[in-house]
């Protein structure tokens, strides 16, 4: 018979207000196996965990069931204890009896005759429970950073200060990310190229860096410490180790009017391209599906004027292997699309803003790259319809945010700030020009972020109207902004000759597969989930996989270098021992019962499970069986569910457990 | 003897009126969270349900609903991550595909599926348990005490001769 003891928390009044606490512990002092039950009002205390502590010499105790709050919450407070105490661990549970009873019910009498079985079910699992030991693994000690804007940046460029290899991938042929695309930044007006580009600089010439651009992710494997990378090196075109980014071959490339990313549509570049001038690495590549010499085979130019033979036409896209211990992911954002094309069903896009049809109605980051000195029109305020410089803009908040009917539900965090922003440099730029913005909320809450505002509509004389556009058509040269002023009651329409829609910002179109790839989970808006909204915010569920920027919420630049670091941090902290612990809630095989079916081994989501061969003394074979990957195992239980054999089990979870806890609740 | 002609009997017992028992089998990352959320965020529900947790609904044998019934329980809960959130990848998959197969084989056996509501909760639904637990709840006190299983086991079907024989030898 086993010596259990049961520990039943008030936590204040937060459980005793519902649960008769007292009764439970009277309760289920009477079962069996139950050596001591005592309740106290704050179990995590020091004086709680000194209770446990004692008891367990006291009664020589060889199990502990905690009733208290989630074991999300305090399991790892209460094993630690156990542990003080003399035990094993694995022999301490948790009956949730706060979140799963006290919190969720209002009946005082059913809810402690919840909580009675809710202990009850763990003694009977307890009573079943084996010691079990940490499982000690290596660590890698580099990293993978993917996503190489000013979060993955910052991410890489702090671990390397800690000494560690990092592995930097970006899909784009340059890092910089949407921040290289930006103007000034808000609330100091510093030029956002200025702060940004030496940083990339750094990345570029940091030997402990290895920078892969022009290059994705293809697959992860392994587990924390232990990650087992493959990386698609899309073909360049161009030997980096040759080409000197003269700009010979985009120079004179004849295929000129390719409408470019970077420029966000409104410029234009070359098939063979650097996507903007302080890119890094300054090496172009050349895009096959605008390329004459891949498309017609002819051409052949920058082959020709290319003094260092670095154009490979032959180039092929090459696979790099690599081996990391922490992944940090940091792969932005897009921008919510105003037009038809939606990336799904559930968004309808604005069609009365008539952005696909108007040329002179363009989002933020279009408005960003017409302010931007090395812009389309070098800084120069032109609309795109005429090239004319507009006297009048309005700028339009919210659009896609925090409108679950046509868009998303939530904030979108940046657009207050940048249209702030916007305006102003307009007015810096167009002194005669009037910016009008129409908008729900002002939402600056940032350090000097309100004071921003403020000089934009004192100092620079910005309009705000609140209230929603309701349709944009055109009249003339001009368009007509239709729109409500909620604060006068009454509909307004404004003539401008330049609208710029602050649209949301989303997950990047690739987010959920690549979580997928990787094995992290993605919340319901697609925003990569931490493992904990405040105390676990640059971590994900999956150990060894932290999160940077705005992959993981609307962002601006300080929050996303903020938690960047915060990740970097984390890495290190990995790093800096030689061998993880790992739980060791892993599956093993009965060598003796099973019969080789390989169901486990079609089930495993990690190929932790293997075939063995056993072969007698003289080195024939005798049988086949599966044989898990201590390592590799995560503890699923999948192969335990589907072995018909039942010659696996899990650690902490056998079947003889899991029947032990339904049979507590039986009647009988 | 059947319950009426006792709770006339003895008027008390009439306090003791049937609840519904239900058992949620739940993986750990998701509904679980879901659960804890429900709770954090103060959501009443109904009281009937007691949760084991599970690493993942992939762990789930189908054994364990069977032995859930067979100890008494009146509905069962199945829950896990969503399609595509499974914490291990593809462990809610393989439920999914051992759920399909194993409710056709009860339903083929004449069992009351209503029984059994299975279901994909995230960390980030603690509504939608409730609703969940709530409608499951309402479902089980329409259908009442799941009485075919407890007869079969008041009859001793399953026991009978071997109980007869130790008696006998006894």
């Amino acid at each position: 018979m086993s010596r259990i003891g049961v520990f039943v928390c008030h936590c204040g009044e937060n459980i005793a207000r519902m649960v008769d606490v007292t009764r439970v512990a009277e309760e289920t002092a009477k079962l069996p196996g139950v050596a001591v039950s005592v309740d106290y009002r704050y179990m995590c205390s020091d004086p709680g965990q000194n209770m446990i502590k004692e008891a367990i010499r006291e009664h020589k105790l060889d199990g502990v069931v905690v009733a208290a709050c989630s074991p999300q919450m305090h399991e790892p407070t209460f094993r630690a204890a156990v542990v003080e105490g003399g035990l094993n661990p694995y022999l301490c549970e948790m009956a949730n009896i706060r979140e799963h009873c006290s919190w969720v019910h209002t009946d005082k009498e059913l809810a402690t005759q919840k909580a009675i079985d809710l202990v009850r079910i763990m003694v009977e699992k307890v009573g079943k429970n084996q010691e079990l030991f940490p499982i000690k693994v290596p660590v890698t000690k580099r990293a993978l950073v993917i996503g190489g804007g000013i979060a993955g940046i910052q991410a890489a460029l702090d671990i390397a200060s800690g000494g560690h290899e990092v592995v930097l991938v970006e899909r784009e042929p340059s890092i910089g990310g949407n921040m290289a695309r930006l103007s000034e930044t808000f609330p100091t007006l510093d030029c956002s190229q200025c702060i940004l580009t030496p940083r990339m600089v750094e990345v570029d010439r940091d030997p402990r860096i290895t920078l892969y651009t022009y290059a994705e992710v293809e697959e992860v494997g392994g587990f924390v410490g232990n990650f087992k990378v493959k990386i698609r090196q899309k073909a360049k075109s161009v030997i980096a180790d040759l080409c000197n980014g003269c700009g010979d071959c985009w120079n004179k490339c004849p295929q000129k009017k390719i409408p470019s990313e970077f420029d966000a549509g409104l410029g234009y570049r070359t098939a063979i391209y650097v996507p903007f001038p302080q890119a890094v690495p300054n090496t172009p590549v050349i895009d096959r599906e605008r390329c004459t010499k891949f498309l017609k085979d002819k051409c052949g130019i920058c082959e020709k004027v290319c003094t260092l033979n670095a154009i490979d036409y032959t180039m092929e896209d090459e696979i790099i292997e690599v081996e990391v211990g922490a992944i940090v992911v940091a792969t932005g954002y897009d921008l919510f699309s105003v037009g038809k094309d939606q990336p799904n069903e559930q968004w309808t896009g604005y069609g009365e803003y008539n952005y696909d049809a108007y040329p002179d109605v363009i989002d933020g980051i279009q408005f960003e790259r017409l302010l931007s000195a090395s812009g389309p029109t070098q800084g120069e305020i032109r609309r795109p319809s005429d090239g004319k410089e507009p006297k009048s803009v309005v700028f339009i908040a919210c659009v896609g945010s925090r409108d679950p009917e046509k868009g998303l539900e939530y904030c979108s965090k940046i657009c207050c700030m940048y249209i702030a922003k916007h305006a102003m440099l307009y007015k810096h730029k167009v002194h005669d020009g009037q910016p009008y913005v129409f908008y729900m909320d002002i939402r600056a809450g940032g350090k000097n972020y309100e004071e921003f505002v403020r000089r934009a509509i004192e100092e620079d004389g910005v309009l705000y109207i609140r209230g929603r556009v309701s349709k944009i058509y055109k009249d003339g040269e001009q368009l007509v902004v239709v729109g409500a002023d909620t604060l006068s009651d009454s509909q307004v329409q404004v003539r401008a000759d330049l609208v710029v829609l602050a649209t949301a910002i989303v997950p990047h179109r690739d987010a959920y597969e690549l979580a997928q790839k990787i094995g992290f989970g993605c919340g319901s808006q697609g925003f990569f989930s931490e493992a904990h909204p405040k105390l676990r915010p640059v971590e994900t569920n999956t150990a060894g996989i932290y999160l940077a920027g705005a992959c993981q919420a609307p962002k601006d630049i300080p929050d996303a270098v903020a938690q960047a670091g915060a990740a970097a941090s984390k890495v290190q902290l990995l790093f800096s021992s030689d061998e993880l612990e790992r739980e060791p809630i892993i599956a093993s095989v009965n060598e003796a019962t099973c019969v080789h079916c390989r169901n486990c081994i079609r089930v495993c989501p990690y190929s932790a499970i293997t075939d063995k061969e056993i072969k007698d003394k003289k080195g024939n074979l005798i049988k086949m069986v599966a044989e898990v990957n201590e390592g590799l195992c995560l503890g699923c239980g999948a192969c335990v569910a589907a072995c018909p054999s039942k010659s696996i089990q899990l650690a902490g979870f056998n079947d003889e457990q899991v029947f032990a806890e339904i049979t507590a609740l039986g009647s009988g | 003897m059947s319950d009426e002609t006792k709770t006339e009997d003895k008027p008390a017992a009439a306090e003791k009126e049937w609840q519904p028992r239900i058992i949620a089998f739940v993986c750990n990352w998701c509904t679980y969270a879901g659960a804890d959320l429900a709770g954090t965020s103060r959501m009443v529900y109904e009281p009937h349900v007691r949760i084991i947790k599970l690493p993942c609904s992939g762990r789930i044998d189908v054994s364990f609903i069977i032995k859930a019934f067979e100890q008494g329980a009146d509905g069962v809960m199945v829950s896990g991550c969503h399609p595509g959130d499974c914490h291990y990848t593809a462990g809610n998959y393989h439920a999914r595909r051992r759920f399909g197969g194993f409710r056709d084989l009860l339903e083929f056996c004449g069992f009351d599926m209503r029984r059994v509501v299975f279901s994909w909760v995230s960390a980030a639904e603690g509504k939608k348990w409730a609703d969940l637990v709530n409608e499951a709840v309402a479902k089980i006190r329409e259908l009442g005490p799941f009485k075919e299983y407890q007869k079969l086991l008041a009859e001793d079907i399953w026991r009978k001769e071997e109980t007869n024989s130790d008696r006998e030898t006894g």
